[in-house]
């Protein structure tokens, strides 16, 4: 047997940790290399974990993820909206103080440098989240294009330990935690408030704490940002998993992490985004805000638009036994080749074999009958409404 | 993980366990815990020839898709049917959960696998991946 994992790994000189690096270990995280970085893919089955576990509990109750892999690029001056606004395709204007948004840095042509997440801080002060196989990309992009505007650009990558927690019971499991009333941060908005870190022996705060209402696995959460030193995130973590305890808390890898943003549609770079997709095939068009006036990439999308799409973004069941894997070939019911799987995987909440693929429009209606080749063999698959997992809607 | 001492072993994680010219093949504790969540096994059909060293199915986690390797040349008399509705199985007790059973062409193939202190020695020299 000889394991083919369906993530490339890229090549990098060093490989980097996290703070957490050797609390997982400790754990007995299995771990892998991700863009570079030493992370978890899963944690072992004797403490009641494996990647089918790990996205039953966020579904169904509460699970915490390392993901100081993350970026953070600070924007702040007198001109930091007019930098982000200029970077950004989506309307940093319509956020409030403590309010986020989903968004993405493009090229000139239209495509992406990376998706981000978009936080206004304070009255002239944002935080750009991105990804951790992006990061010095980012950062340099972010700061080569907005040298014009009165306004400091920071990497602060390094100095936050950030930690997802999600889940429909993340809310109770985080207000044990903090003085911040939950109930008054709503979705996609953030605040600062203190961890209180207390147990028999000690008593501890962590004040003016970033808690954003933000994650990556279709379900309610928050991701917290706390300092990167050791023994502070081992502190953090570990207070989380006890505190967390009622609730059925369990540590999640990057093997959930997938499988759960998946099954909500959230596109992963490098698969349903990158510097060769641009806005409209991505189906991103609603985080895209065209009647800005300017915005790097916008005279393409103009262009892209009007010259109509060539391909899409569709979600795909199989209908047949196999499960399709990122790279795997999409044919038309003739068997002729006409697109590629993005993210293909077991979706373990929904209990089918689910994938994103890009084909021609002509394909894209929800019904069409698909093949996916799998290991030389045509498998049936069709198309099905997309996300294929939405939460449900909560009284509150 | 102690692995039985009544099967033979190979480098690709694969168990046997003859019985005479007769033997029963799956895969090590070590590959399923590497492995993950199992959901798909993909066996050959009854009556396929296989050769030593070459792919005779796949198995498939939530993560990741692998090969398996025969251990030995043979003829394939028979698959476990109920890892096709249960390849969870294969988690739960990789040593009890056979996948096919074989007529070996050639029982002295197996003279040249690892015994269970070798292959035990050869996974934790490989590593913890």
């Amino acid at each position: 047997m000889s394991s083919v994992e369906s993530t490339p790994a890229t090549a990098t000189p060093a490989v980097r940790k996290t703070a957490l690096n050797a609390v997982h270990r400790q754990m007995g995280a299995k771990m892998v290399d991700f863009n570079g970085w030493d992370m978890p893919v899963e944690y072992p089955a004797s403490i009641g974990c494996g990647i089918i576990n790990e996205h039953m509990a966020v579904r169904t109750g509460v699970g915490i993820f390392d993901v100081s892999h993350m970026g953070d690029i600070r924007l702040a001056g007198p001109q930091a909206l007019n930098a982000v606004q200029h970077i950004s395709m989506n309307d940093a204007s319509r956020l409030a103080v403590g309010q986020a948004q989903y968004s993405a840095l493009l090229y000139p042509r239209g495509t992406f440098v990376d998706d981000v997440i978009v936080h206004r801080l304070g009255e002239d002060e944002y935080l750009l989240v991105i990804n951790a196989g992006t990061r010095e990309k980012d950062f340099n992009w972010v700061r080569d294009n907005t040298r014009e505007f009165d306004c400091a650009v920071e990497n602060l990558s390094d100095d936050f330990t950030q930690i997802a927690i999600q889940g429909p019971r993340a809310v109770d499991l985080l207000q044990k935690m903090t003085d911040v009333d939950l109930s008054t941060v709503k979705f996609y908005w953030v605040t600062q408030g203190n961890i209180v870190l207390n147990n028999k022996s000690m008593r501890r705060y962590l004040g003016n704490t970033l808690i954003a209402r933000t994650g990556y696995t279709a379900e309610d959460g928050f991701e917290i940002y706390v300092p990167s030193d050791e023994p502070t995130s081992a502190w953090v973590w570990n207070r989380i998993l006890e505190v967390g305890k009622e609730f059925g808390v369990v540590p999640c890898g990057l093997g959930a992490r997938n499988t759960l943003r998946l099954e909500g549609k959230l596109p992963l770079y490098g698969h349903e985004i990158s510097d060769t997709i641009n806005v409209w095939e991505a189906g991103l068009d609603r985080f895209c805000k065209m009647e800005k006036p300017e915005f790097v990439g916008h005279a393409a999308l103009e262009k892209a638009r009007a010259a109509g799409l060539k391909r899409t973004l569709v979600g795909l069941e199989m209908t047949e036994r196999g499960i399709a894997r990122d790279g795997y070939k999409v044919l038309d019911s003739t068997g002729s080749e006409i697109g590629y799987v993005t993210s293909g995987s077991p979706a373990p909440f929904l209990k089918k074999n689910i994938a994103l693929a890009y084909v021609p429009p002509e394909f894209a209606a929800e019904g069409t009958a698909l093949k996916i080749e799998v290991r030389g063999q045509s498998v049936g698959a069709k198309v099905v409404p997309t996300p294929f997992y939405k939460r449900p809607k909560k009284a509150a | 993980m102690a692995y039985p001492t009544d099967r033979k072993y190979t480098k690709q994680h694969e168990w046997i366990q003859s019985n005479g010219s007769s033997a029963t093949v799956g895969i090590t504790d070590h590959a399923q815990e590497s492995l993950g969540d199992i959901v798909f096994v993909e066996l050959p059909k009854v009556g396929a020839e296989l050769a030593a060293g070459k792919a005779f199915g796949t198995v498939e986690s939530v993560k990741a898709v692998s090969d398996l390797y025969a251990p030995a040349s043979g003829t394939v008399t028979e698959v476990n049917q109920n890892l096709a509705t249960s390849p969870e199985a294969v988690n739960k007790d990789a040593h009890a959960s056979w996948m096919m059973k074989i007529t070996l062409k050639n029982p002295k193939e197996l003279d040249a696998l690892l015994s269970a202190a070798d292959y035990e020695k050869y996974v934790a020299e490989e590593g913890g991946h």
